[in-house]
């Protein structure tokens, strides 16, 4: 502390509080109304507090209801596949896409720089019908690779990788050439431990990216083998004329929240750093 | 109910030994929740009752997700045998004559027993060709009526208003006895301009409100129309009226008990049953007295199923058969009563009445005898609009612009017509 | 760099799985969107028509594409400012504590993890005029809250609902940032007698520069492209067409309107538009921003 002033101290820790506050504000209310009958939304004021039908609401996510097992385990494992397919399909590409346009000089070089970074920002969501078609040309509807492949064709790890490379000396690849390493084990060796934090960055930003898909799974889905978490969650929403279960749909909020929250959580560090350093 | 919910889960046993030597049929649908289960609930009923075929429902989410979704399908020639469209998507669905097999040339084909005259005629309205010919299944079909707070009426010391001079008075002394407002409406372009003009026997737009044919152009903003809204925005300024959303966002203020009216679709009624914690009402839907005098029938909402083109015999003569079982009077009241949706059909209609259900839940019959009790004219058999959905956005903007006092009335309804007839002419050139 | 492999086919070998992905799953797509721009097509792909440039002088000739151009920038610029200031108050907060800063990151950084849609529905429900507690409570300070009717209402509920999610990710490189100043630094400005406020703005700030600017192009380009989900699952794009972004009008009027010659004309403006931002980024801040 450079000097001492208590109550700038206080006013710090007050101000982080009502941040915390602002931020959690929306999961409380979540939270409260999961434990709800699904009226006490429709009927006037939010409930800020506790109800008593927690015990009930939540049992039927987990359990189901009766007669009818909870789709929940399967949901979940449907979304993993997805999240972990779709973050470990595209750190693939792109580290290998990566090396390339950095650490080689080739004819079309930046012709294949262009295309892939074309790609960059433009969200699958104004491209879908043209997108499913295709998807539906190769077959792939109502599969994991259907489900995946789409949505790891875009740049945007490959980009961050890019800028890691560029970071590292020249030297270590003269160094690596000198001692006789190829390519390969350059790659091996070197290359892969120094993005180590990279790598971990982007598991979590891809993780969260794959985990948080709801348009695209509804679009080529039609067998419920399939069916993820997030998007159940908006199907519990689109209620026609009806009355939205609204206990429901924040116990499945809740549920659908907890993964991405807990790899953010527990990658923090290795998040800050693998972002920070490559942005430096 | 209870006889339905024990044939389905004998058909659920069932269905693991008999799915696979049925023609498998699939039903792609956009109801969600109670609905949905109870839509799993009818298709089990009709795998069990047979075992050439197997009805698969699957939900495909909202009304647009599950059009789009079989659009798309189709275009990739992955499209299900039946999907359910909503009423806006009907002149799309009807235009497309490549794409969809109409029921009646379907019930034709399979040599199904089928009778245009057992179906509710206001109802069928809306899904015929200009002949008369049904081309699509209605499923569930609802109309605008007026729920309304007993209790708050009760304090004021007013009944349920009947024309849109009562709907004043009344607010007023609604108003005057400490409610917050008076009415609030949901899907304002539905209820509050396409209802409006039927009630009231005005054109919606020419060539019958395009049933006539795709040359169409929009004709709501005649004098009638522009008062009403204007109306409405003065008492959006006085609290008169509360505006709440496009959608059917409006009902929290109505379960709030903020406003003491709700304008909104029959099918809600379990909603508010469910969320209404005070004793409510259900009433026809106002008419302005000094442009009719006795009011037409209003038009319906809601989906029907349309029949996909490229399937096979097998799978046609099982879609037709499904489609004869949907409009059996018993599966039809069942639905009627679970889920507040009009009956197709007057059998089910009087199977209903002799349950008892109407007057156990009393206001349900509101929105049958709402639709039938004159015959529909060419102005209230219901809309057949190209880019309807895109109309209908248009209107929303146009109606919030007089809603927040930015446009008049006149001014609003000129330029929602002018902006609606660049989509009619759009999408007559596109389907020509 | 300048050192390289001089392997001759082994590069392509690399990029070739990511090259395929992006052909198949991305050019193609994109081909289709290019060639439907210039076609007036039903829904049902049974006719199309050539119509040449019509879709897109249309396009330039409508009032509401310019409209949603505008509305694109004021959304994006809120979204980025408000992300950044809160976020940059925050972690100077964060910084001055030191004990517990890794507390409040973490209970900080977890909105992150959370789906815009549901994000949004979040947000819509507080914010409900007849119900939401936030709706409430500024009805009782005087203030009227009715997004259904007021667009400036509803533009700030999708701003706080886009916003919400960004700040985590905006406080971690915030905090990051000013972790790496050197204490001493400050400490001398500290004896020379400049006060908390005057260190920040004469110090800190210019310290933190290329962080503020990393950022804001982070925060820019994902509030233009990457927002969809949070407008769908709250206002839709209303009232009017108040909060209607480009990308929001690309996916109504081709998913929900069905009308696939206008969607595809205006994806293709998007992508000349991400083209132009990609040669401007790889071009030209790359080459002058150093970090």
């Amino acid at each position: 502390m450079i000097e001492n002033r208590p109550w700038l101290t206080v006013c710090s820790h007050l101000v982080l509080l009502l941040g915390v506050f602002i931020v959690a504000l929306p999961v409380w209310v979540a939270l409260v109304a999961s434990t709800h009958p699904s009226s006490a939304f429709g009927s006037g004021s939010i409930p800020m507090w506790f109800g008593d039908q927690a015990l009930a609401n939540w049992q039927q996510a987990l359990v189901g209801k009766e007669g009818q097992a909870s789709d929940l385990l399967r949901m979940t494992v449907n979304s993993l596949i997805m999240a972990l397919g779709i973050t470990f399909g595209k750190i693939l590409i792109s580290l290998l896409s990566a090396y390339a346009i950095v650490f080689f000089r080739f004819p079309f070089r930046s012709a294949a720089f262009w295309v892939i970074f074309f790609t960059l920002m433009l969200p699958v969501e104004v491209r879908i019908v043209p997108t499913y078609e295709v998807v539906a040309n190769l077959d792939l509807l109502n599969s994991y690779t259907g489900l995946t492949l789409p949505l790891i064709a875009s740049a945007t790890a490959t980009f961050l990788f890019r800028q890691c490379f560029m970071s590292i000396p020249g030297e270590l690849v003269e160094a690596a050439r000198i001692d006789g390493a190829g390519p390969i084990r350059f790659f091996f060796d070197i290359l892969l431990p120094l993005s180590r934090t990279n790598i971990a960055a982007l598991f979590v930003i891809l993780f969260i990216y794959g985990w948080n898909q709801y348009l695209w799974p509804l679009i080529v889905t039609t067998d419920d083998a399939y069916y993820t978490l997030v998007m159940s969650v908006k199907r519990m929403l689109s209620v026609s004329d009806g009355d939205i279960a609204w206990n429901q749909v924040m116990v499945s909020t809740l549920l659908a929240m907890i993964p991405p929250v807990l790899v953010v959580i527990g990658m923090q560090k290795l998040f800050v750093k693998g972002l920070v350093e490559t942005e430096k | 109910m209870r006889k339905l919910a024990l044939v389905s889960m004998v058909a659920g046993l069932a269905a693991s030994g008999s799915a696979l030597s049925a023609t498998q049929i699939e039903w792609w649908h956009a109801m969600g929740g109670a609905n949905g289960e109870k839509v799993d609930e009818i298709a089990a009923a009709f795998n069990a009752s047979q075992d050439a075929y197997q009805v698969k429902p699957v939900f495909k989410g909202n009304y647009t997700e599950t059009m789009t979704s079989a659009i798309a399908a189709f275009r990739a020639k992955q499209q299900p045998a039946i999907v359910q469209v909503f009423e806006v998507g009907t002149a799309s669905m009807m235009a497309a004559e490549g794409a969809v097999y109409p029921v009646y040339k379907l019930m034709a084909d399979t040599k199904q027993p089928f009778n245009q005259e057992d179906y509710l005629s206001a109802v069928t309205g809306y899904y015929t060709d200009k002949d008369g010919n049904m081309l699509s299944m209605p499923f569930n079909s609802s109309t605008p009526v007026l729920y309304y707070n007993k209790e708050l009426f009760a304090k004021a010391g007013v009944t349920a208003p009947k024309t849109w001079q009562e709907v004043e008075t009344v607010s007023q002394k609604l108003l005057d006895s400490g409610v917050k407002c008076g009415f609030t409406t949901s899907w304002q372009s539905w209820v509050q301009l396409e209802n409006f003009s039927a009630r009231h026997n005005l054109p919606f737009a020419s060539q019958a409100n395009g049933f006539a044919g795709m040359d169409t152009e929009l004709k709501f903003n005649g004098p009638a129309q522009v008062a009403h809204i204007e109306k409405m925005s003065e008492w959006q300024q006085n609290g008169i009226f509360s505006y709440g959303g496009r959608r059917s966002d409006s009902a929290s203020k109505f379960y709030s008990q903020e406003c003491a009216m709700h304008m909104e679709s029959s099918a809600g009624y379990a909603g508010v049953k469910r969320n209404a914690q005070f004793d409510f009402g259900v009433s026809e839907l106002p008419y302005d007295s000094n442009v009719i005098k006795t009011p037409q029938n209003t038009i319906i909402g809601g989906a029907s199923l349309w029949v996909l083109q490229g399937k096979s015999q097998a799978e046609y003569q099982g879609v037709a058969s499904f489609l004869s079982f949907l409009s059996r009077a018993d599966v039809q009241a069942d639905w009627h009563q679970f889920s507040g949706y009009l009956p197709i059909t007057t059998a089910a209609y009087e199977l209903t009445k002799q349950q008892g259900f109407y007057d156990a839940n009393p206001g349900t019959d509101v929105a049958v005898k709402q639709m039938t009790s004159v015959a529909p004219t060419e102005n209230s058999k219901g809309l057949r609009l190209g880019n309807a959905v895109q109309i209908r956005d248009i209107i929303n903007e146009e109606l919030e612009a007089v809603w927040s006092g930015k446009k008049t009335a006149q001014v609003a309804l000129d330029a929602a017509v002018e902006r609606g007839n660049v989509q009619l002419r759009k999408f007559e050139k596109a389907n020509q | 760099m300048s050192v390289y492999f001089p392997q001759k086919y082994l590069p392509y070998l690399l990029l070739l799985p990511q090259l395929l992905v992006t052909a198949v799953f991305f050019l193609w797509p994109a081909g289709q969107a290019v060639e439907q721009a210039f076609y007036q097509e039903d829904a049902f792909g049974l006719s199309r028509e050539f119509v040449g440039l019509d879709n897109f002088i249309e396009l330039f000739t409508s009032p509401e594409y310019f409209a949603s151009l505008l509305t694109t920038m004021v959304f994006s610029f809120s979204v980025a400012f408000l992300g950044l200031a809160v976020a940059l108050w925050l972690a100077v907060m964060a910084d001055r504590v030191i004990r517990g800063a890794m507390v409040y990151q973490t209970l900080l950084i977890w909105p992150y993890a959370v789906a815009p849609a549901l994000a949004g529905v979040l947000w819509w429900i507080l914010f409900d005029p007849s119900m939401g507690p936030v709706a409430l409570a500024l009805d009782a300070i005087g203030l009227d809250w009715n997004h259904f009717v007021n667009g400036d209402q509803a533009m700030i509920l999708v701003v706080i609902s886009a916003t919400w999610k960004q700040i985590s990710y905006n406080f971690l490189f915030f905090l990051a940032g000013l972790q790496a100043i050197p204490r001493s630094l400050l400490e001398a400005a500290a004896i020379d007698g400049a006060g908390p406020s005057k260190r920040f703005w004469g110090i800190v700030f210019p310290l933190l520069s290329p962080t503020t600017f990393f950022l804001l192009v982070v925060n820019l380009v994902y509030a233009f492209f990457d927002t969809f989900g949070v407008i769908d699952a709250t206002t839709q794009g209303g009232p009017g067409q108040s909060t209607t972004t480009m990308v929001y009008k690309v996916f109504n009027d081709g998913f929900v309107g069905l009308d696939l010659g206008s969607s595809a004309a205006q994806s293709v403006v998007l992508m000349v538009i991400v083209a132009l931002m990609t040669v401007i980024q790889f071009r030209y801040i790359e080459r002058k921003v150093q970090y």
